[in-house]
């Protein structure tokens, strides 16, 4: 930073702060709006300084939802227990599934093995509503339509993949001798897998689960076909605002900075194991 | 106490043949060298002993118990890689201590006990990420001593550290290695390694072992001219000669002058051979005389402990002596004579490359 002239170091600020104004103007705006009654949100012009009201929060609390037409019942805290449970639950057996499967993938050559890796990976192309509809039929036929363990498995189609691909190129970043060495220092496969390759890869899977659980939080398509009320995630819930008598920013803005909350604190808590660079030093060559 | 052997071992990957019929036995306490140009199957050799791959045929043996099959962890080896391969989220210590299963006490008096011997005591705590290379390989070096492991291999271990250290490790390492009973296989690519450290040494070429003897032998009776050329810097002197057998006294033409060979027991041998003799075998004067190559001088690279002269003998061929610093060495373009006696003469077969009339014993390694 010492090189940079005065003038670059003053147009480096400018360009950051434009670029922060750009991108955190709407999460700052639905911010306050959460804060407003839907009066106050449609004045024009808009306010920045204004009354708060912690309405908006109450009725998504309480699930009591007053609108000029009457009392409405929703159920957005169910939802975001349902997004909890479901992108939780997904994003662990993804890494259950995915680590092991990712090792095996970066380790072993296996006759198939880059066609299984492919057509998981192939998953990802095909948009979800094509997949749906067959899948929505399947569902019916094998019951589990409306069940949390039918939505997560649906969800695998979103985190396993994503977690067998990241994990896979970390694992094979590292060095095979490293395992080689602990394996002759006695000890067994399995455990040169669970304390030599998962932790030096533990950057990269928490990486991985972060991302597909930010996927699977902000999945729409799949809950809304596949799950009824009381199983459906917020981003399906949230179109309980869109009511008879008109759109409910205010609680819309509210249900938002809920639904962002959990995430947000998951990448907070997840950004130290990201640190890369455990591995440095390791070998030479 | 348990000896290695290993049997007619073979490896194939695709067309690559690194390991084909390989047979070799090292005592408990002995250190034979595995030394070959890279891409001769050292490494590979070792990976099938440790069981990092299994070979395609043949048999490996740790104190007559076939270790085809086991798996590493069962094969009481200890190995030394190349890269260290030191687990980087483990301090110095716990990678020492790793391949113990031992009592608390137990474990951290032979930790440092051996970290004493490596002096590397005063890094135990670090991660291997805040240690030099020659401390990286001295960790390696006693994570693999530490078991005291009935095979210990060493897959170039002084590859990756610097000139320096590298010589000092050269001259700790054979007490080291002698300290316990393991028969060590020592892998390297370079020749005056595998002479320092080394009881015996392996000459691995295309997977094959071209031969196995003392250093001293493989010098002084190089089985082929390729191994030969491996040993000794400045590379061995070779020519293109046709031996005749005259009055008992082998003879041949070396670029326009008759050079004795030695004595002729019987007949010449039929056809093309190379000549091979050491540059330091040579010596140089500005007289000439009866069997001397005339000569001129190219250039002299002075090295201190020794003068190398490249030479171009009358036919253009172009050879090196190396003379002790004190001998005249005349000037680039001086006009010189080349001289050998004839125990320096070394015999290969033009088509073959093997040695002519090397002694039974060496025939039989």
């Amino acid at each position: 930073m010492e090189h940079s002239s005065l003038a670059g170091r003053i147009f480096r600020g400018v360009a950051l702060t434009l670029i922060l104004i750009f991108f955190m103007f709407p999460i700052v705006w639905i911010f306050l709006m959460s804060f407003q009654t839907n009066e106050q949100i449609l004045r024009i012009p808009p306010r920045i300084l204004f009354e708060p009201t912690f309405a908006n929060y109450e009725a998504l609390i309480s699930g009591q939802l007053r609108t000029a037409a009457g009392n409405l019942q929703i159920s957005f805290m169910r939802n975001l227990f349902n997004s909890v449970v479901l992108s939780s639950a997904a994003v662990l057996l993804a890494l259950l599934l995915g680590v092991p499967a990712a090792y095996a993938f970066a380790r072993f050559k296996f006759r198939l093995g880059e066609s299984i890796a492919f057509t998981l990976l192939s998953f990802r192309f095909a948009p979800p509503l094509l997949v749906l509809l067959p899948l929505s039929l399947y569902y019916q036929e094998l019951g589990l339509n409306d069940t949390y363990f039918g939505i997560v498995w649906v969800y695998q189609l979103i985190a396993l993949p994503l977690i067998l691909w990241i994990v896979r190129g970390y694992f094979e970043d590292i060095s095979p001798d490293i395992e080689h060495a602990y394996r002759l220092a006695g000890h067994s496969w399995r455990e040169a897998f669970t304390r030599i390759a998962v932790p030096l890869a533990g950057p990269g899977i928490a990486a991985a689960g972060l991302l597909s659980f930010i996927f699977c939080w902000n999945n729409f398509v799949f809950a809304l076909i596949l799950a009824s009320a009381d199983k459906q995630p917020v981003t399906v819930g949230a179109l309980a605002f869109v009511t008879a008598s008109g759109i409910q920013y205010g609680q819309i803005a509210a249900a938002i900075v809920l639904s962002v909350t959990p995430t947000l604190l998951l990448a907070l808590y997840a950004q130290r194991y990201l640190v890369e660079g455990l591995s440095l030093g390791a070998v030479k060559g | 106490m348990a000896r290695l052997e290993i049997n007619a071992v073979s490896k194939a990957f695709g067309a690559a043949r690194p390991a084909d019929g390989l047979s070799l036995a090292v005592e408990p306490g002995e250190i034979v060298a595995v030394f070959g140009p890279s891409g001769s199957g050292k490494t590979v050799l070792l990976r099938m002993i440790a069981g990092m791959f299994e070979p395609d045929d043949g048999d490996i043996l740790i104190g007559r118990r076939s270790v085809v099959g086991a798996p590493p962890e069962r094969r009481g080896i200890g190995m030394a890689f190349q890269n260290f391969a030191l687990f980087p989220h483990m301090t110095a210590r716990d990678n020492i201590a790793s391949g113990l299963r031992a009592s608390g006490n137990e474990v951290a008096s032979r930790v440092a006990a051996i970290s004493k011997l490596l002096k590397i005591e005063h890094v135990l705590g670090h991660a291997p990420r805040e240690l030099s290379n020659g401390q990286k390989q001295r960790t390696a070096l006693a994570r693999a001593l530490i078991g005291n492991p009935d095979v210990l291999l060493l897959d170039d271990p002084l590859r990756n550290v610097d000139a320096k250290l590298r010589y000092e490790m050269r001259l700790e390492l054979p007490n080291l290695l002698r300290r316990g009973t393991a028969a060590v296989l020592y892998v390297t690519q370079d020749y005056r390694e595998a002479m320092a450290i080394a009881d015996r040494i392996a000459v691995l070429i295309d997977g094959r072992l071209a031969q196995v003897a003392t250093p001293a032998d493989i010098y002084a009776q190089p089985a082929s001219v390729a191994i030969a050329r491996l040993f000794g810097d400045p590379t061995i002197n070779l020519a293109e000669v046709s031996p005749v057998a005259e009055h008992g006294v082998l003879s041949a033409d070396v670029a326009g002058a008759r050079m004795r060979l030695g004595a002729a027991d019987g007949a010449a041998p039929a056809g093309a051979c190379w000549l091979g003799v050491r540059p330091e075998d040579l010596a140089v004067s500005s007289a000439s005389s009866d069997g001397a190559i005339a000569a001129r001088i190219l250039a002299i690279t002075p090295m201190h402990e020794k003068a190398v002269l490249l030479l171009r003998l009358a036919d253009g061929t172009e050879w090196l002596a190396a003379l002790p610093p004190d001998a005249p060495q005349g000037a680039a373009d001086d006009s010189v004579f080349v001289r050998f006696t004839p125990d320096a003469a070394m015999l290969f077969d033009r088509a073959t490359g093997l040695r002519i009339g090397a002694s039974p014993r060496l025939k039989a390694a």
